[in-house]
Parts: structure tokens; sequence; C-alpha cells
């Protein structure tokens, strides 16, 4: 498939690799993906089975649906088993379990709920049910915030009000800083998100690299995107550089898009606080309705507990996100916390570390101390 | 956990846990993913409906189950169709309902003879839309070389249903009893599938119109009767089964985990349709979770891998038969890929409900 596959050649991915392990020599290097697609990526096609046994990532804390504190969840639940409303919210969100059950097991009890693939769908269910209040639970950093800020404009513009937001986006800056500031982790450079800079652009990171002087490159989502970035983290260690770099030039544009921007600067603004699963409190990181769009406001039209409830003692997704604990190197992970049966959230999202690795990686990691993975060649249809 | 387990130890116990049959469902309520074939699905029967019914021949949990009366081999099976919307390109419920016993009842190596037909009707349904689906039924049949012999008809008030729902229960004589299944299944056999996947699960999706995409595609809803005539008597096959709900991963992970054996994919032999691709990425979706109505995973003798392709690729719904992989020792109760880019992965059950009532 034309603009895919090109970006999962394995020749190429084995050419880099061997650029990349000459670089490294006999040192050990720790780079972190900040985001959570990445993660996804990493596991889906086996990236850390290309890459030299001497570069190790780190799952950072980029996956909307982790970051979610239980509290938050219990607040969307409790405005879905609001009576006569229609809660409408992305796939993942369904699955993540509050303290009284998720959202899934809400709707099997008689709320109304609706998976979405965009806001837009929710306003649309909103026009169409005219008689019904319908209410998006909105997620996500800068990536998904402009598609809801739009989704609101167009709800002012239409005066279409039997529809809110239950907001819960979240900026990616924040985040980075309390890692880089946090003492039980040391790291040698990040991959920086894709989707995220295609609004903000690569300015924001700077800090990272002049303050903490550590590498940045912002990277694509696509296998090859990932190996090239770790190839150009490397290539500026060994060089003596620390710079914020561009990878995913297809995509993002330094100065980030301005129009994304400022429809985002239009209407929301930032929270004094917010709560971060794992990652406690962490001041100006969230985003919240402007107060002329307060008629869509969902936290101010419904009654939410708005209670801050602690994790499950056993869940250590807080470790897993600051990327200080491995996913198997959580207590539950596998046993009592399954995507089947999640505890924490880094198992429910695709995108999550711990959903990722049991998934997908669970058992590649202990391949590679075997030749179990060499298959006898398969021939092909035409090859017969 | 002591804190000196490595990452190898934590693997080994997680396997144990995963191949212990499941002894209760958590879950208190019914939810959509209890229908969609994967985990919960396998949950809901292997820990309530099978140990409160329990026989041996439903402990074996087959598409179909197979008996003998007085010295005649036949094969049972039955299926409801829940479909939404009822008329898709490449086909309909009716159809569907006629294609998906069929299927049932010739993976098991039965040829199909009789089936039932029993339809829940939502008041309001209009008398045109059931003539087509009805008439569809018919054809399906006729190509089928089955008849539809007996039946009932249920109306629930509007509301209480959505507009049809058909269940169809198929019985077949079995000519070579003992020939095929899951216990034949043996380290060294290749896997076929007859087709490109994901094809049918895609096009409902798309025919819903949530999604907005333009996609041409049709579902892939064929009786595979004929086909599997072909493989039998081209060489060994030593087990089959359609690709449903769940599509192909969950077909090989059931193989795996009641066999205890590994199964090693070669994602660049799996053949997939550019549309299939294209959706499955823009969701997220992975094809080799999508449902097809008219594939079947065959596993093979490896000595008579290249007979039995040939075969398949000589009938129309075998063209693009292929082999996706091979059953193996290690790692046992597995399902792994090696990905198009080099790298190795497991393919697990499905989880949760990402695509709600495709059959």
């Amino acid at each position: 498939m034309k603009f895919v596959d090109e970006f999962r050649d394995q020749e190429i991915a084995r050419r880099v690799s061997v650029e990349i392990a000459k670089l490294a020599g006999d040192r050990r290097y720790k780079i972190m993906e900040v985001c959570g697609g990445h993660t996804h990526t990493i596991y889906k096609y086996g990236i850390e089975d290309v890459l030299p046994p001497t570069i190790e990532l780190v799952h950072g804390p980029g996956c909307p649906v982790c970051v979610i504190p239980m509290g938050r969840v219990d607040d969307g639940i409790a405005i879905a088993r609001t009576p006569g409303i229609i809660f409408t919210c992305f796939g993942d969100m369904m699955r993540v379990p509050g303290s009284d059950g998720s959202l899934l097991d809400a709707k099997a009890q008689g709320a109304d709920v609706r998976m979405v693939y965009s806001p837009l769908d929710a306003l649309k269910i909103a026009q169409k049910n005219p008689d019904r209040e319908v209410v998006f639970l909105a997620i996500g950093f800068e990536t998904t915030a402009p598609s809801t800020a739009l989704t609101l404009l167009r709800a002012r513009a239409e005066k279409v009000m039997n529809f809110s937001v239950f907001c819960n986006h979240v900026t990616i800056v924040p985040p980075m800083k309390a890692l880089l500031d946090s003492p039980d982790l040391k790291l040698d450079g990040f991959l920086g998100p894709g989707h995220v800079s295609a609004v903000v652009g690569i300015r924001p990171y700077d800090f990272v690299a002049k303050v903490y002087h550590k590498p940045v490159v912002v990277v694509g989502f696509e296998p090859l995107d990932i190996v090239q970035g770790v190839y150009m983290i490397l290539k500026q260690l060994t060089e003596g550089r620390c710079e914020v770099e561009n990878q995913y030039r297809r995509v993002v544009v330094d100065e980030g898009n301005p129009q994304a921007l400022a429809i985002l600067q239009q209407v929301f603004a930032l929270r004094p606080h917010f709560e971060w699963r794992g990652l406690g409190f962490i001041s100006q990181s969230a985003l919240k309705l402007r107060d002329e769009f307060a008629p869509w406001d969902a936290e101010l039209r419904y009654e939410v507990p708005g209670v801050r409830v602690a994790d499950p003692k056993a869940c250590q997704c807080g470790e897993v996100l600051k990327g200080v604990l491995k996913p198997w190197e959580c207590k539950v992970f596998g046993t009592a916390c399954t995507p089947e049966t999640p505890i924490g959230t880094c198992m429910v999202s695709s995108e999550g570390a711990c959903a990722a690795y049991y998934n997908y990686g669970r058992f590649s990691r202990a391949a590679a101390r075997g030749d179990v993975l060499k298959l006898t060649p398969v021939e092909s249809a035409t090859g017969a | 956990m002591p804190d000196t387990w490595t990452e190898q130890e934590v693997l080994e116990r997680i396997d144990k846990i995963r191949h212990r049959k499941p002894t209760r469902v958590r879950d208190d309520f019914i939810n959509m993913a209890h229908g969609a074939g994967g985990k919960a699905t396998h949950t809901l029967i292997e820990a309530l409906f099978e140990p409160i019914l329990h026989n041996p021949l439903l402990a074996q949990l087959g598409d179909q189950a197979i008996f003998s009366v007085d010295g005649v081999t036949l094969a049972l099976t039955t299926d409801s169709y829940v479909v939404s919307p009822i008329i898709f390109p490449g086909g309909d419920i009716g159809e569907l309902a006629v294609n998906g016993t069929v299927n049932d009842l010739a993976v098991g190596g039965a040829t199909p003879l009789y089936l039932s037909a029993a339809v829940i009707l939502e008041e309001g349904l209009d008398i045109p839309t059931l003539t087509r689906i009805v008439e569809s039924m018919r054809r399906a049949a006729d190509r089928a070389g089955v008849a539809i012999v007996t039946g009932d008809t249920k109306v629930v008030p509007k509301g209480k249903g959505d507009r049809i729902f058909i269940n169809t229960t198929g019985v077949g004589v079995v000519r070579q009893p003992g020939r095929l299944g899951m216990d034949k299944v043996r380290p060294g056999d290749a896997v076929l599938v007859n087709g490109t996947v994901g094809d049918h699960g895609t096009a409902i999706m798309i025919a819903r119109g949530d999604l907005d995409l333009e996609v041409e595609l049709e579902s892939d809803t064929a009786p595979l009767h004929t086909l599997i005539d072909a493989m039998l008597e081209a060489g060994d096959v030593h087990f089959m089964r359609d690709a449903t709900r769940g599509g192909v991963a969950t077909v090989l992970n059931e193989i795996a985990r009641q066999q205890d054996v590994g199964i090693a994919v070669e994602e660049s032999a799996i053949p997939v349709r550019n549309e299939v691709r294209g959706v499955a990425e823009i969701l997220g979706i992975d094809p080799l979770y999508m449902a097809s109505e008219g594939r079947l995973i065959a596993v093979v003798a490896a000595s008579d891998r290249q007979r039995i392709l040939e075969a398949m690729r000589q009938h129309p719904l075998g063209e693009q038969a292929v082999q996706i992989g091979e059953v193996r020792v290690e790692p046992p109760g597995m399902v792994f890929l090696r990905t198009a880019f080099g790298g190795t992965r497991v393919i697990d059950m499905m989880i949760g409900d990402p695509l709600p009532r495709i059959c």
C-alpha cells in the first residue's frame, strides 16, 4: 500500500540499525518515547527486535487514556448515568475502570453510552436527538483538542444547546518537565510526539535541550520513523550536540499549525492544576472551556462527584507512566491486571505501555534468547 | 512476587495463568464484548454454558457436534444472525444465515443436507424487504444444495428487536468420520487460508455509514462446501474452521490453546485487500481480527500442502489460497507473528468489541 509500505521496509531498518549500533558502541542508551502512539508502533512491529541491544526504549506518559485519574472516570460515569443523557466517548475510554465499574458496565446497566470516532459525530447525534442531552467525553493532548474546539465552535454557531463537553484535555510539556525533574529516571534523550507537534510545533521542547541538555527528535508513527529517530538522537549525542530536531517533516511544520493553535486559544483556558494518574497534580497542565463556552461545559451543567480517588493499591501505572518500571515489573501485570480485566489505565488503551507489551511484546523479549522464531520459508501465492 | 523475578519468569507465570480454563464469568452483566467472538465470548461459553449444560459432545466446543445414529455419522450446528445493516454490499442477512450454517457443517467434513430457519421479526418490518431476504435464503440454499425444511416465525413489538434476526440450524452427514479434528493438528503442519481476510467485517462497517469513508468493498459471504470437498480429495487435511467473528487471529488462538501448540504466522504472506488494510490503518484495527464469511483456515500435513493449495487455487473461492504459517511445538498455546518489518509479536485472542453485530 502506497505511503505506508515505504515506511516499513525491513532492509532499510536493518541498515539503519547497523549504523545505530556503530554509533552506540559499548555504551547503553535509554531513550524515552513520550507518545503512546509510538509505544504502540514499537510493540506492534517488534522494533525492539530490530534495534541493537544497546538501545533501551523507555515508555513515556503520552497515552491520553492512561493519564486520566480515576476520579475523573467516576465523574464521567456519573454524568453517563444521569437519566436521559446520551454519553459519547472514544472506544478505549469505555473500558477504563472507575472505582465502581467502567462506562461499559454503566452501558450494560442501562446508561446510553455510545462510541464515536470524532467529537463532530457526537454533535451530529445531538442534532439528530434534539429532545435528549448529549455529552462528549473529551480526552487527549493537543492532538485531539483542536477537533474538540472546532466542535464547540460549531455547536455555538449552530446553537446546538443540547450538547456539552466533559473536558479532560491535557498538554504535553508539563508532564515532560515533571519527568525531567524526577530524580529516579536517567534518560539520554526523547523521541518527541508526532501529532502533538503537528499542532504545537517543535519549539515548545527547546527547554529540554537548553535547560536539561537532552536531545529531542520529533518522530512519526511508522516503524522506520522510530528507527531513524533513534539514529538521529545517537548522532546528536556522539557529536556532542543537544537540539530539538524534526524527523516527521512530512507532517510536522517547525512552527506548528497556527490555525489549530488559534482555535485552542479561542475555546480553552489553562486549568490552574490537574491530576494526572501516577504523576499527581501538575500545575497548568490541562485545559478547560473558557467562560463564554459555559453553556456547553458538562462540568457546569451536571452534578459530578469531583472527588479525588486514589488508584488501587496494587496498581503501579504511575511508575510505568514515568518509565521507572517496565510493564512486566508491575506486581499485578498479566496476572490480576490483563486487557480483559484491567486494574490500571495502562492496560486499557492500545497506546498504554502495559497493553502494548501484553498484547504484542509478551513473547518477543523472551524469544530473543532462542531461535524459536526463525520460520521455515513460506511460499507465496505466485511462487507455487 | 519476589523482587528477583526475571522478565522470563514473569512471562512464564502469565502464560500459566492464561492456560487455565476460566472458571467463572467475572462480569456482573452481559456487555457487547460477550458477543464479539473474542476472549469474553470464550469465557462466557467455557465458564457458564458448558459447565451447566455439560455433556461430552458439547465439551468439545466445536463449530458443529458430530455423533452417530444407527451407523450414520451426522453433524449438527446452529447459528443466529443479527447483522446490522440487514442488506449490505455483497449480500444480506438471509444469504449470510444460510452460508454461515452451511460452512459450519462443511468445515467439519460434513455434507450439508437440511436447514431450519427461525426468524424473529420486529413490528414494522416491510414485507418487500422480508420477501427479498427470504428469496436470497432460497437462492443461497439452492447454491449450497440444501433445503430449508422447517422453521418458526415470531414477531416482537417495535423497539424490542432490530427489523429481523434469523437463526438457522443445519444437519449434515459426515462421509469420513474421524478424519478431521482439532486433535489431529501436529507440529510441522502448514496453516492455509483460501483468500483475502477481513472483507466481510470491513464491508459491514463501511455499510453502516458511521465512518464517512468511501470504500468499494463487498462481503465475501459464500458457501465453502465444494472448495472443502476439493481440499479433502487433494490431501491430508487435519482441521478446518471458518474465520468469522474474531477473525483469523481468534481461530489460530483457539487451535493453539486447545492443542497446546505454537503457531507461527508470516505477516507478509497474509492476503489482505488494500481497501481492508486502509480502513484497518485508519481505525487502528488489525485485519487479523476482522471477520470473513467465506474464508477458512485449514491446518494440513506439510507434505501435502502444495497439492492442497493447488486444488484450492483451481476453485473460484480459493484462487488466492496461500500458506500463512505453520504449527510448531514452541511456544505452547501461543500464536506469534513475524512482522513484515522483521520484528516479532504475539497475536492474542481479541479483547473487547471493535465491531459489533457483523453477523
